[in-house]
């Protein structure tokens, strides 16, 4: 059914006129394609990379680039074993490897971010059926997979904001001399108070959070980046406010209820700038193919990733929730678009 | 352009509206061509039986064919000639189909009518000039005009709606039609309405054809013979389908017809402008249907125009006339880009539904292979009948097309919305119709 040549009936064709394309209409279609989105995403991911060589050092660089080059490679290999087209321009595993280094502490070994590469592509999404047919987001599989298997490294090689721009710095060093605790680690095991004691006042952790200067993955940690990109992506209606939205305000009503010692005491905006709630709400929940189509169906979704992330942070065995909230919704998302079915034009008959 | 301009609310999508090649060129008699074929078939329902043979000669305006089913229309010669015989003609729907074929008599002069006050007439008498002229819906449905007209006594209708928009990129015969001839419309209109029992008419337009919409309201202020007919031009905002019926009703009346009943169960008769001047020169010239507006353009074709036309005519001849085709010519179109039909060859005889033939070069057109869909969603909302395309893409794929019901895809009229804005570019348009095929053969089992 791929557009084809027509086989022109060339007793009738007037001399000169070469075969027509003959296909169903429409004859027109807009400029949009996939690779054009998918390159975009990539495009608004950069700047929290480039931040990220200034807040965690150079070696985040080199981490991304063995994530991305694993996924590319994974992506190709697969395809020519599996015998499909080789889709790698078409960037979609140029943003899985990107993600997965964005969550990914930037101490890792730079051998590990391979592994995930190849769990991602090759088992989440190639055998899966390859893009669009994937259930769950390969990036946070990757992810998962990591934390199972390399649990002390996935969940301590965590590094203090540099300085002067000294990002050299921890290269060549043992991630034990130097490592330290995410807030939303410290924030479960030891309260507010040690947050506090760690990362100064109230005022200077917004600030500095928001920014990006604070302990966490490679590319979580810029609220502010994170946010401008996914604005972007909104204004270009690549994706829709809905998730995000329902996500973010979900976690922040949820911890301001349930997060403190007693109810209503819990800090939401802490909650909303710590862990990896801006780039799951922008770049990871909003992934076309692990999310609903139907608009309340993603207010339902971001919702109930809010609530989940909330759920495993306050009761769960680990600080950070958001990989494991988003990978359990990725299953609710064909049930939830078929509930949530669009408002047919008929339906709007005088009734 | 205009603050003021009513619209449907749900879905559409922008596409380049390409009217700049032909909206400022006026219609241009084409001369009558060496030859037509008059495909039996131009209208919804059954085929015309011819009434000549071979070697007859015919006059300009002869009835030619005529239908006994009640859905039906009849057909004139479009030129003076001899006729050749019934053969097969290239058809862009159904690919070949019986037609007619004329050669034309070169001594022969046009033939000229002369107008008549249409007041004079009786309600049964207009429909019967309207029938006998073999008017058909010329937008592209080819719905028989008198078939229309002819209500069931339990019917009530309030309203006539003239659509007017021509949302479909580059065309301009409608566009042309409104302005040059605005007061036929007009007239056209009230004669639809004497029929009807009605008094007020809306007519939708575009907001991109400012001239079309002066005159329009121009011909209206200066009418002197209003006789209670209230008759008011609604410029509409510029968005495909925005002709669509179920579209046009909704802009200019707010009104909204249920799934699986006609228009003039929610009170409307649609018609097209084109049409609504057909059926003027039916009534007043008392002129059948047998010629139309036709834009010829992309940048495939030396020379972009709005032609009368000869039904009948080849657009091999059209595309002689004007200059010949560009050596990038890539896709021919019969019809608009978002609906029209592609053809391979350019042997193919124009009919009263062929509003334009496109001649486009392959910038002009899409030819990019499609992907799977990667669910993003575009399409549910660029459809204006809140249908879910890639779902029934999806079923089609795994086979089971039949099982696509339940997506109303009864609804979908494939204006083409869901596959323009799908950014994997896949066929949605295709796939719907051959999920409708599976329907239709699982109901039949």
């Amino acid at each position: 059914m791929r557009e084809t040549q027509g086989t022109a009936a060339e007793a009738t064709m007037k001399p000169g006129l070469a075969s027509l394309f003959v296909s169903v209409s429409p004859h027109v279609k807009n400029t949009e394609t996939v690779g054009k989105i998918m390159w975009t995403v990539v495009a608004c991911l950069m700047p929290p990379l480039i931040l990220s060589v200034f807040i965690f050092g150079f070696q985040t660089l080199i981490i991304t680039l063995f994530s991305v080059g694993s996924c590319v490679a994974t992506e190709a290999i697969s395809e020519k074993l599996l015998h499909r087209p080789i889709t790698i321009k078409d960037g979609s595993a140029v943003i899985t490897g990107l993600l997965l280094a964005y969550v990914i502490p930037p101490g890792v070994p730079y051998w590990m971010p391979i592994l995930g590469g190849v769990m991602a592509i090759f088992v989440t999404k190639q055998l899966m059926g390859g893009l669009g047919f994937n259930v769950f987001n390969p990036a946070l599989i990757g992810r998962a997979f990591l934390l199972a298997t390399y649990p002390v490294a996935m969940t301590s090689a965590w590094l203090p904001p540099i300085h002067h721009a000294a990002i050299f710095e921890y290269m060549g060093k043992g991630v034990d001399a130097v490592s330290t605790a995410t807030p939303l680690y410290l924030l479960k095991h030891y309260g507010i108070g040690a947050v506090i004691e760690k990362f100064g006042s109230m005022s200077t952790i917004y600030g500095n959070f928001f920014v990006g200067w604070r302990p966490g993955c490679i590319g979580e940690t810029s609220a502010l980046l994170l946010l401008l990109g996914g604005l972007f992506l909104i204004y270009k209606k690549y994706i829709t406010w809905h998730i995000p939205v329902s996500m973010i305000v979900t976690i922040a009503v949820l911890t301001w209820i349930f997060g403190g010692e007693k109810f209503f005491t819990g800090n939401p905006l802490l909650a909303v700038l710590s862990g990896g709630v801006m780039l799951g709400a922008f770049f990871m929940a909003t992934d076309y193919v692990t999310s609903p189509s139907q608009k309340n169906a993603k207010l339902i979704f971001g919702a109930g990733v809010g609530a989940l992330t909330v759920l495993i942070r306050l009761k769960g065995g680990y600080p950070e929730g958001v990989c494991y909230a988003i990978l359990l919704m990725n299953t609710m998302v064909i049930p939830l678009d078929s509930w949530f079915r669009p408002k047919r034009f008929s339906e709007g008959a005088a009734k | 352009m205009n603050g003021d301009t009513a619209t449907f609310p749900m879905g559409g999508v922008h596409p380049p509206e390409c009217k700049e090649l032909t909206n400022n060129l006026s219609i241009e008699t084409m001369p009558t061509p060496s030859e037509v074929r008059l495909v039996l078939k131009q209208h919804a329902g059954a085929p015309c039986e011819p009434l000549v043979k071979k070697k007859d000669k015919v006059v300009e305006g002869d009835l030619v064919g005529s239908v006994e089913k009640k859905l039906g229309a009849n057909l004139h010669a479009s030129i003076s000639g001899t006729v050749k015989g019934v053969v097969n003609a290239f058809h862009p729907i159904v690919g070949k189909a019986p037609a007619i074929a004329i050669s034309a008599d070169p001594q022969a002069e046009g033939k000229s009518y002369q107008p008549v006050d249409w007041r004079a007439f009786s309600k049964e008498e207009l429909l019967a000039k309207i029938k006998d002229a073999g008017v058909v819906g010329m937008g592209g449905a080819g719905f028989p005009a008198g078939v229309k007209l002819t209500l069931r006594p339990d019917v009530k209708v309030d309203t006539l709606v003239l659509n007017g928009a021509e949302c479909e990129p580059y065309l301009n015969a409608d566009n042309r039609c409104m302005i040059e001839y605005s007061r036929d419309i007009i007239e056209g209109a009230k004669i639809i309405m004497t029929i009807l029992g009605i008094n007020y008419c809306g007519i939708g337009v575009e907001d991109n054809k400012p001239d079309a919409i002066q005159a329009l309201r121009k011909a209206i202020e200066e009418d002197t013979s209003k006789n209670g007919f209230k008759i008011v031009v609604k410029p509409l905002k510029v968005k495909y389908p925005q002709g669509s019926a179920d579209q046009i009703m909704q802009s200019v009346t707010g009104r909204v017809r249920p799934s699986g009943v006609r228009s003039s169960a929610i009170g409307i008769i649609v018609h097209n402008v084109g049409t609504t001047k057909a059926i003027y020169d039916a009534v007043v010239l008392g002129k059948p249907s047998y010629e139309r507006v036709v834009t010829v353009s992309g940048k495939g074709i030396k020379r972009p125009a709005n032609l009368m036309v000869k039904v009948g005519t080849s657009v091999a001849e059209i595309a002689d006339y004007l200059g010949g085709t560009t050596p990038d010519l890539a896709k021919v179109v019969i019809g608009g880009p978002m609906m029209g039909f592609a053809v391979s060859t350019l042997d193919i005889p124009v009919t009263k539904t062929t509003s334009g033939v496109l001649f486009l070069t392959k910038d002009e057109i899409d030819t990019q292979p499609y992907g799977p869909c990667i669910r993003c969603g575009f399409c549910l909302e660029a459809c204006p009948m809140g249908l879910e395309p890639n779902n029934v893409s999806i079923y089609v794929e795994a086979g089971r097309g039949a099982d696509t019901a339940q997506f109303g895809i009864d609804d979908c009229f494939e204006c083409g919305s869901c596959a323009f804005v799908c950014p994997s570019k896949r066929p949605l348009v295709q796939f719907i119709r051959l999920a409708k095929m599976k329907i239709k053969e699982s109901k039949g089992k």
